[in-house]
């Protein structure tokens, strides 16, 4: 008769699956592959490409002559100018919208793919519509002038409005998306028993809704606003030709395309991924003295 | 802290419709102060209805509800200042537990310094006076409920209203907080309304029970009342007649009934008996003794039996095949023949069903393993 008896180590494969090191690790691959091929090489490429500057002077010769350069220095105020506004303005617009949408609400499916849409049209598409509807001679104007509310054409398009507009209608459906699935992970008992303890609908909201929503507030505005100062085809479209829209992606898009000096494109695009990076930061930065734990509800 | 009472609370006619759907129909119901009731009844019975209609939580779709002179339906729940227990505690995530327990007087405008001395208080009440800078997140949720109850009474309401405060914790902690909130009750003399499904709760608790079914007030009364005299088969069920057998009466004499079931016959009190149709005869385990002597004398076979310690759990059968449970000192094991006996005052014969619905309802309220008549059971 053989007994079998339990060897002095453990077998090697069950010292790895302890650490955590077994074959599930394989489910992991495509996504590394993507991510190295598509964005950590092109990455690298163009951080390389940065510091080689095509009339030479250092490895830091394209840094040093963008923030030299005002006509190149400016566009980062007037990416500011714009992507501030509309990410403030998308993520402010959809709370109050998704305060009334959470929960169960007639006719909700409807008006969530109504305010969805715009996603699936895509900033072109947006831009060309943007022209015909709010142009000089557009519906939006034909229609104010008739009601008397304007003598002249308000000129929407082919200037910063043009583009903050343009933003808010690809952005809005984004932040309302986060903040309702934010805002349904709430417990709505919450409310109730502030209610009960003497808060009217302001200080519910003040005190209980908003701390509480703060956090995925934040994460809303990061995600909007390196949409909106990435902005690049509606700049364009329905921009300002003389520059006054000329955002940080145009000047780029210059650098490649009319010098071609690929080099100095990568630069600006180098400096354009730190701006956002350290807005994000700074956001994050604040989230984390939030209260980010449960909240209660089902999210 | 003592509640600032009200004289009564008056809820006439309180109803409220989902849908289609009556939850609550007419709840005519008074409560003095410094009363503590209880709501009782199965899930959908329309009891945590009646509670959030009395926060002002839900609107009423009828009826109206007053306290003293003052109509108070229409406020909404904050101009009411009830204080409210939820369920699922309902803390405030992202505060600490004394701005937790400190955010009713808050809102009430209380001065930092009368605030800090009367949430110290109500945390020493109940006992979690070293826990003032924790998150409700870091708390057990035995703790997490004596925080919520700390909140809800802190603000010396009215009125409090507890919303099955004990159902999320686990049974040994359930008999501790139970106690807790028996002692508190009595201490601060707060009119508490509670609601619950568990009749043992209500029982120990309430000085007055409220049993509903499907929106429909069945009985009011103390608990000894209703432990006594339930008022049909379905409070009888709740209030522990976990025998509940088919019979028909078969003689009836002023409120003694002689009725006879599968294959025995009893004597039994009438409470709403009816000749026609089913009948139904409820007897709790703990009033049938095992002896040769006394009424109502029946042969049982004994098929289960529980040890409980004092006591034994025994269930059995009678030879017809009707099912019997009892609760006796007596040593019994599976396969004995056993006589046993009940008092006809402890034999309480209702209607199979209380006339509020057809009577396959009142099958589905019963417990577990009890038969319920069908026509031709009844017939012969």
């Amino acid at each position: 008769m053989t007994t079998v008896r339990a060897p002095a180590r453990p077998a090697l494969r069950h010292r790895l699956a302890e650490r955590g090191i077994d074959r599930t690790l394989l489910l992991l691959v495509p996504g590394l592959i993507f991510v190295g091929v598509l964005f950590f090489y092109p990455l690298m490429y163009g951080l390389t490409l940065s510091f080689q500057p095509r009339h030479g002077g250092g490895p830091f010769a394209n840094y040093r002559d963008f923030f030299r350069t005002p006509f190149d220095r400016n566009t980062i105020l007037t990416t500011f100018k714009i992507a501030l506004p509309a990410a403030l303005l998308n993520v402010l617009a959809s709370i109050p919208l998704a305060f009334r949408l959470r929960g169960r609400v007639r006719g909700k499916r409807l008006i969530t793919t109504l305010l969805v849409l715009p996603i699936t049209l895509g900033t072109v598409l947006t831009a060309d519509g943007m022209l015909n509807f709010f142009g000089l001679n557009g519906w939006f104007n034909r229609v104010l002038r008739s009601l008397r509310l304007v003598d002249q054409s308000v000129t929407l398009t082919g200037n910063y409005w043009g583009v903050l507009i343009s933003l808010i209608v690809s952005g809005f459906p984004f932040a309302f998306l986060l903040t309702l699935s934010y805002l349904s992970g709430i417990d709505p008992s919450l409310e109730s028993a502030a209610a009960t303890l003497g808060a009217g609908s302001l200080r519910r909201f003040r005190f209980i809704t908003l701390p509480l929503l703060a956090p995925g507030l934040a994460m809303t505005f990061c995600l909007t606003f390196v949409l909106a100062f990435s902005v690049f085809p509606s700049a364009i479209m329905v921009g300002d030709g003389e520059g006054r829209t000329r955002v940080i992606s145009i000047a780029a898009y210059d650098a490649a395309f009319d010098a071609y000096d690929y080099s100095k494109a990568s630069a600006i695009a180098m400096i354009m991924a730190t701006i956002m990076l350290i807005v994000v930061s700074l956001v994050l930065f604040g989230r984390g003295r939030l209260y980010r734990g449960a909240t209660g509800g089902k999210g | 802290m003592k509640g600032k009472h009200f004289e009564r609370l008056r809820a006439a006619g309180v109803s409220r419709r989902f849908g289609d759907r009556l939850v609550l129909d007419g709840l005519d119901l008074t409560i003095t102060g410094g009363e503590f009731v209880a709501l009782l009844g199965h899930s959908g019975c329309g009891k945590s209805t009646a509670l959030n209609c009395i926060a002002g939580l839900l609107p009423l779709t009828d009826g109206a509800i007053w306290i003293d002179e003052r109509r108070i339906d229409t406020l909404p729940p904050e101009r009411r200042g009830f204080g409210m227990v939820f369920q699922n505690y309902a803390l405030f995530p992202h505060m600490s537990v004394r701005r937790n327990v400190g955010f009713g007087l808050r809102m009430r405008g209380v001065g930092r310094e009368e605030t800090r001395r009367r949430v110290d208080e109500a945390l020493r009440l109940v006992q979690l006076s070293g826990y003032a800078d924790r998150l409700p997140g870091q708390l057990s949720g035995g703790q997490q409920q004596r925080v919520a109850i700390a909140r809800a009474v802190v603000v010396e309401p009215p009125l409090v209203l507890m919303d099955e405060p004990l159902s999320n914790l686990d049974a040994a902690l359930r008999l501790e907080m139970r106690t807790e909130i028996r002692r508190l009750h009595q201490e601060l003399g707060l009119t508490t309304i509670y609601v619950t499904h568990d009749q043992e709760e209500a029982l120990s608790l309430a000085d007055r029970l409220v049993v509903l079914r499907d929106g429909v007030v069945q009985q009011i009364g103390t608990p000894e009342e209703l432990y006594r005299a339930p008022a049909n088969a379905h409070v009888a069920a709740f209030m522990g007649y976990r025998n509940l057998l088919p019979v028909r009466v078969t003689s009836g004499q002023g409120g003694t009934v002689r009725v006879a079931g599968q294959g025995f016959e009893l004597t039994g009190t009438n409470r709403d008996a009816v000749a026609t149709s089913g009948s139904i005869a409820a007897i709790r385990p703990e009033d049938i003794t095992v002896s040769d002597s006394g009424e109502n004398r029946l042969e049982l076979t004994v098929e289960v039996v529980e040890y409980h310690g004092r006591e034994e759990a025994v269930q059995g059968r009678l030879s017809g095949g009707a099912l019997l449970r009892l609760r006796t000192t007596v040593r019994l094991a599976p396969g004995d023949t056993v006589t046993v006996s009940v008092p006809p005052d402890r034999v309480l014969v209702f209607a199979a069903d209380h006339g509020d619905g057809p009577a396959a309802t009142a099958a589905a309220d019963l417990p577990a393993g009890v038969a319920t008549p069908t026509p031709e059971e009844v017939a012969t």
